[in-house]
Parts: C-alpha cells; structure tokens; sequence
C-alpha cells in the first residue's frame, strides 16, 4: 500500500525540505518554552549580558586565524562589536578606546574614507563602519580624527555618472554603497545636493515587483537592501517616491511561523533580518503622513503622480537650528533629516510581531556561551550578534510614541526588564545618546 | 592544509623576490581586532603591500595578487591592483576566467569575485556571453538562489545578450522548485526586458494563467501571488478589471476551507488590494468571503474590505499588527 500513496504523494522542492528542517528544529525549541514554570521561562528568555560582554571584548582585542577571511573587514569588525556592547550599556575604557580610534586612523586614507585595513584602498562599507564606531565612543577625540573635508571629497569621487555610488575606486555600484554613502555624509553634516543628485531615480529603479528593493535593477527583492534603500530615500528626503503601502506589505510578509524574518520570499529565517528587515517597519512608523497620502490617492483612478508631500513629520525642529558658529546652511538643511526625523511621533503600533521576534531571537539566536547566530545549527559571530541585537533593541522601542519618551513598559520587552538594551537611531544604527553627542559635535564645527 | 604548507617555499627564500623587502601591516603600537595571521598569510600580505607600495605591475606581482586572493578572496584591494596588473601585462583574460572560476568554487557568495567576473565580461566583449551564461548556470546548479550569480547573469543578458533560452532556463527551475523566487523574479526579469518577447503588455495574459496554474497547485505559494500580482504593477486598473485574478481568490478560498487551511491569506491579502483599488464584488463573492467569518472576525461590516482585514486577523495572528493597521487605513471608497 505504501508503493501506491507515495506515487500519489507530491514530491518536496528543496525549498520545501529546507524549510522544515529548520521549522522542526524552531519549533523543538519553542516546544520546551511550552511546559516551565515563569521562573525557568524568564530564565531562558534572559540576554545572557556576562557572556556576550566577554565574547566581544575579548573580540576587540585580538581573534583568532579564522578571522583571516575577514582581513579587509576590520573597521567592521570594530562596529559589529563597539555597537554590540553600547546597545548592551557598556563603553570601553579611554585608553583602549584611544586603541581604537588610532587604529581607525591608522585605516583613514590621506585623500579621505576608510579602507578595510590599514593602507589598504578606502571603501564606503569600511567607511560607513569606522565612522559609526567612532561616533558609537563618542569621545572628543574619536569624533575630531574624521576628515571631514577629505571625507565629502572622496564621497564626490564615488559618485557615479547615474547618481549612484561605487564602493571604491572602480568599485560595484549598488544599494549598499548608496546607503554607506549617504549615511556617512548626513550624520558627518556634510550632505549637500552635489552628492544627493541622481540617488533617488536609482534607488527607485530597484523596488521591485514584489515591493521589497533589490540590490540593483532587475535583482530580487531582499531585505538588506531594503533597509538600505529606505533609509537612503528618507535621508535624501524622498521616501515618498517608493510604493511605501507596497514595500510595507512584502516586509510584513518575511516574518515567518519560525517568529523570525527571512531576507526573501520562500529562503529561511536568519537573525540578522531581526535587524533589516524589522528596523524597515520602525522606520515606516515616522512617515505615516506620506503612508497615508499614498493609501488614499490607491484608490484613486490611476494615480498621476506620487505623493507630493514629502517633509517628515516635523517642521518646527529647534535642535537643528541654534548654530552657533553658523555652518554652511546649504550643508546643513539636508543634514537635518536625521535629525528631524527623530522629532516625529510614530503614530501607529509597531506592524511587525515585536514579541514573536524577541522570542526568536532570543531561544533561536542567542548562544549560551556569548553571541548571537543566524539560527540553530549555525555558528556565532560579530555580525549576527550586532544586528541580533539592533533588532531586539528596535522591538523593545517599537511601541514607543516618542524617540525620546518614557521608557518602554514591561510588555513590550520579552523576558525579564533587565533585558532592555539601549534605543537606536534607526537611519544609522547608532545607539541614540551616541548619535545626540556626535549630532552636535559636527553641527558646532564645519 | 598541512601538505600545502610543506611543499609552500616562503617568499623571503625564493630567489625571484629577493629583491623585494616585505612591508609589514602598520597595525601600531596597540592594535584593535587583530587577527593571529598565519605565517604564510602574513608573509604573503607583506609582498603583497610592497609591490602594491612600489606599484609593481609585473608578471610576479599577477601570481602574488593569485596567492593573496587565495587566503583571502575579500581582499578588494588585491583584485583592485591585479586588474592594473592584468592590463599592463596584457594578460590572457581567458585565463583570467578559469582563475576566478576557480576561486569561486569555495567562494561563490563573494562580492569581489562577481565584480571582477563582470570587469572581464566587459572587457572581452560578445564572446564572453556563453561563458558567463554557463557560469552562473553551474553556479546556480549548486544555489539557486545565489544572489551575485542571478545579478552577474542579468547585467551579461542586458549587456551582452543571449535571451533566447532564457525563459525556458526559468522555467526548468521553477519546474525542479516552483518555491525558488529567484527563478520567479528571473522570470519577470525576462518578460519585462527581454527584446525579443514583446514586453509585459503583450504577454501579461499567458502569464496571468501561469501564475494562476501555480497558484491553484500549491496555494500555500507565496511566489506566484507575488508575480501574479506584479504583473499588474502601477497599472491596477487593469488589475481589477481582469475577471481571471479575482477568480483565482475565490477559487483557492473554497478549495481550502479556512478553519482547517490558512493557506488562504494569499488569496485573501489580495482580495484586500483588489477591494482597495476599487474592485465591486458580486453577491456571490460577498456571500464566500462572509462565510469565512467566525465569532471572532467581530461583526459584518458593510465594508467587505474591512471584513476581509477581521478575517485576515483572526487567521494570521503573526500580521495581526498589520491586518488591524491596513483595517484602520482602508480608503473611503473602498467597497
Ligand atoms: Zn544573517
């Protein structure tokens, strides 16, 4: 009898047969949650601070020769793990600090940005990274040794003719390197419509069909470069010319039964889209007047144009305008989004299962020993332990009105509250207070 | 590994690069993150800096930039010079071909070597354009859903050409995954670019019925839904007005009755935008989707649009944010 059924019986895709492993081994784990009593189950669901603090300090220090591959990563290693251990409270000393920060200067190239290791070619991913450690120690020194003026001048050279960006000299034009670029130039307060043209029609070339952004034109849809691109678009003041209802609808959808997001339509969930994918609907939260422009003109027969409104929500910001030593105001304007950005309420809930994701994170991706994994059945490392961790921050935040309001109530953090990490801003991934400091360090002087 | 290391003769040995004084990485005093390099790797890294430093574009600069890369294919800064390299001793690029090939191997998820795969591409011109095809194809035979693999095949379709099998490469993939959205997006890759099809409006009707094929054999599918559904994109007009889309809502909704299957929130999530954009439902449709509702959809609403969010909330408790949030913003003339 069995010949007859399994003739009849559909034979699983390799996507089919993936997912249910990795279902089989979630859901194992979730099964266990099932039975405890509150006291084991808060103890499960507990951030196990001790031994990630120690797995990346001692990751600052020195890795071992494995590590080789990621030789021209270095600056990155640097954010992934000083990110790491400001979401979690803690800042380095000053004297190891001043390590780092002689090391980033050792990585800096005498014609501005940042290579992947001392001498070797800048790159904007290695620049985006060293720039976000330094703003991340936040010290007077840390934030001066950034050459500013050599900074925009390399940023103008990676422009291309299209108004993208290449990642080095010669380098792959994509998404990321839009995103590393422009990041870079908004929270340095040197943005200006030199290096904005052209940004938006590329990044607007790349939503695809499906709703999410792809890498380049024609690609797939893919959460990286959705996080990428969104945030790219918001900076430059131009979020309104995406489908927001159409990209909002594809994130919605990565999250999975697994509780956490997958990076694409039918791959397998993996920790760090916590990050990407989860901070893409924190971010939607702040623009709902232009969410709500585009929802309306749907209905209307064929809509003509996009949206006009484009300003996010404040236009009344007071940070931004006491300038003391009377920066360039063509500079400054554009530099402002981010900072007014903040200024925003969020005024709906978070769209995302903030608890459901917590969950995974934290019993699928949290390893005992320290750090934070892709999913079970993978090994720890940097990267995932820093957008695990940025992606539990922005769940604990999400039903936060204000950036800068109360504290969340317990609700909205799984396990026990002394797992709440520090807030982000969500354009750069910075931690807030970090962000603040450097804001007005590089208002003050230009 | 161990035999390799026997038989390595270090650089600072070898009477070739005798001439060369190895410059070591200037990692300071007090060096951050700082790898325990290998001997080899560190020796090979310290002739690689000095002829990178001197600018040496030599025939032995191309062979160390080859060891360089094979302890560390993420080096851009290596492939950035070998190519300097290759120009100025006019390698043979064909060569060039078999070498990125074979560090791809091991290393297919890599930027660097897609970026200089496209750089040859270029470089040799039409004639690159059955390789390269063939290339990803043994690529995407391992993965296939190698994301550089799908970018690097598109950018040589657009640049150098070689459509014609191209939809029915999709569709052998779809036919061993109909899961693989890679595939999926190729394809609508193909039908809207490729010049020999006719374009999108030409073809929107044959793939309307494709995707709706796939959709009504495996409902639980989320590709297809998306395709069917971004054959339509920036044009809904169109897509509330082709019976066949609503058709196949209503058809995957009563072959799964909701309470055993959820399946449905495909068909419902598009029935949604299909009342958004405008889309009048017949009585026969309002009464299928009433009877999905349960006690906890709350009360029939007078706007289907907004039954189809409770519905939708109660049987995808994982968006219940965001059912609940699309309820909330329903345009006014939504039916
Ligand atoms: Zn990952």
């Amino acid at each position: 009898m069995e010949c007859g059924n399994s003739s009849m019986k559909k034979r699983l895709s390799i996507t089919q047969q993936e997912q249910m492993r990795v279902e089989q081994k979630v859901f194992e784990i979730f099964k266990i949650l099932d039975g405890v009593s509150p006291h084991t189950r808060s103890l499960m669901l507990e951030i196990w601070r001790d031994k990630h603090i120690e797995f990346l300090t001692r990751g600052l220090r020195e890795l071992a020769p494995s590590y080789s591959v990621l030789d021209a990563n270095r600056p990155w290693l640097c954010y992934w793990i000083l990110h790491s251990l400001a979401l979690l409270g803690v800042s380095i000393d000053s004297e190891f600090e001043n390590n780092v920060v002689d090391f980033l200067g050792r990585c800096q190239d005498a014609n501005g940005g940042y290579g992947g290791g001392p001498g070797q070619l800048p790159h904007l991913a290695t620049t985006y990274a060293a720039v976000n450690s330094l703003i991340t120690m936040g010290s007077e020194r840390a934030l001066s040794s950034i050459n500013r003026d050599k900074m925009h001048k390399f940023l103008v050279q990676r422009k291309d003719s299209s108004g993208a960006f290449r990642m080095h000299d010669a380098g792959e034009i994509d998404v990321r390197a839009c995103y590393t670029a422009i990041s870079v130039a908004s929270v340095l307060n040197i943005l200006d419509s030199e290096l904005v043209q052209g940004v938006g029609n590329y990044i607007i070339s790349c939503q695809t069909y499906e709703g999410g952004i792809a890498g380049e034109p024609g690609s797939e849809a893919h959460g990286g470069y959705t996080f990428c691109g969104l945030a790219t678009m918001i900076l430059i003041n131009e979020a309104h010319r995406l489908d927001l209802p159409g990209l909002i609808d594809w994130v919605a959808f990565r999250q999975g039964v697994e509780c956490g997001f997958q990076g694409r339509t039918n791959k397998l969930v993996d920790g760090c889209y916590s990050f990407w994918q989860g901070d893409v609907l924190a971010l939607v939260q702040r623009l709902s007047s232009i969410v709500h422009e585009q929802l309306k003109l749907a209905h209307v027969r064929e809509a003509q144009n996009p949206a006009k409104a484009c300003y996010v929500e404040t236009h009344n910001s007071t940070k931004g305008d006491s300038d003391p030593c009377g920066s360039s105001h063509q500079a400054g304007e554009l530099s402002d989004i981010g900072l007014s950005f903040l200024e925003g309420q969020a005024e709906w809930g978070p769209l995302l299962n903030s608890i459901a994701l917590q969950q995974y994170i934290l019993l699928c991706s949290q390893v005992l020993e320290g750090g934070f994994k892709d999913k079970p059945g993978k090994y720890r490392d940097f990267y995932h332990t820093c957008y695990c961790l940025s992606g539990l921050s922005v769940c604990q935040y999400s039903w936060s009105k204000e950036v800068n309001g109360s504290a969340p109530l317990p609700g909205a953090v799984l396990g026990p509250y002394s797992n709440l990490l520090e807030p982000i801003h969500p354009l750069f991934n910075v931690v807030l207070d970090q962000y603040y400091k450097a804001r007005e360090f590089f208002s003050r002087s230009w | 590994m161990d035999s390799d290391e026997e038989e390595r003769i270090p650089y600072s040995l070898r009477k070739e690069w005798s001439d060369v004084t190895p410059l070591p990485q200037d990692d300071g005093p007090d060096p951050v993150v700082s790898i325990a390099y290998k001997d080899e790797f560190r020796e090979t890294m310290d002739y690689f800096r000095a002829v990178y430093h001197s600018d040496e574009r030599s025939a032995r600069s191309l062979d160390l930039t080859s060891d360089a890369i094979e302890l560390n294919p993420g080096n851009y800064t290596v492939w950035h010079f070998r190519r300097l390299v290759l120009e100025a001793v006019g390698a043979d690029l064909h060569d060039e071909m078999d070498f990125v090939e074979h560090i791809a191997e091991n290393n297919s998820k890599n930027y660097q070597i897609w970026h200089h795969r496209r750089w040859l591409a270029e470089k040799l011109g039409a004639e690159a354009m059955r390789r390269e095809l063939k290339f990803t194809q043994k690529i995407l035979a391992l993965d296939a859903k190698n994301y550089h693999a799908w970018s690097h095949r598109q950018w040589v379709l657009q640049v150098l050409g070689g459509w014609e099998d191209e939809l029915e490469y999709c569709q052998q993939l779809l036919e061993d995954d109909v899961y693989n959205n890679s595939a999926w997006n190729q394809r609508y890759f193909v039908i809207t670019r490729s010049p020999l099809l006719g374009g999108l409006q030409a073809l929107r009707e044959s793939e309307v019925r494709y995707a709706a094929d796939a959709i009504i054999t495996n409902p639980e599918n989320e590709s297809p839904w998306r395709y069917l559904r971004g054959l339509y994109k920036g044009d809904n007009n169109s897509l509330v007005s082709n019976p066949e889309v609503s058709i196949v809502c209503v058809d995957v909704i009563k072959k799964n009755p909701i309470k055993k299957n959820p399946y449905c929130v495909f068909a419902l999530s598009l029935l949604l935008d299909l009342l958004c954009y405008g889309f009048q439902p017949s009585d026969e449709f309002r009464r299928i989707v009433e009877s999905l509702r349960n006690s906890d959809s709350g009360p029939s609403d007078y706007k289907l649009a907004s039954t189809v969010c409770a519905i939708l909330e109660s049987v995808d408790p994982m968006r219940s944010n965001y059912w609940s949030w699309r309820k909330s913003n329903l345009p006014t003339l939504a039916c």
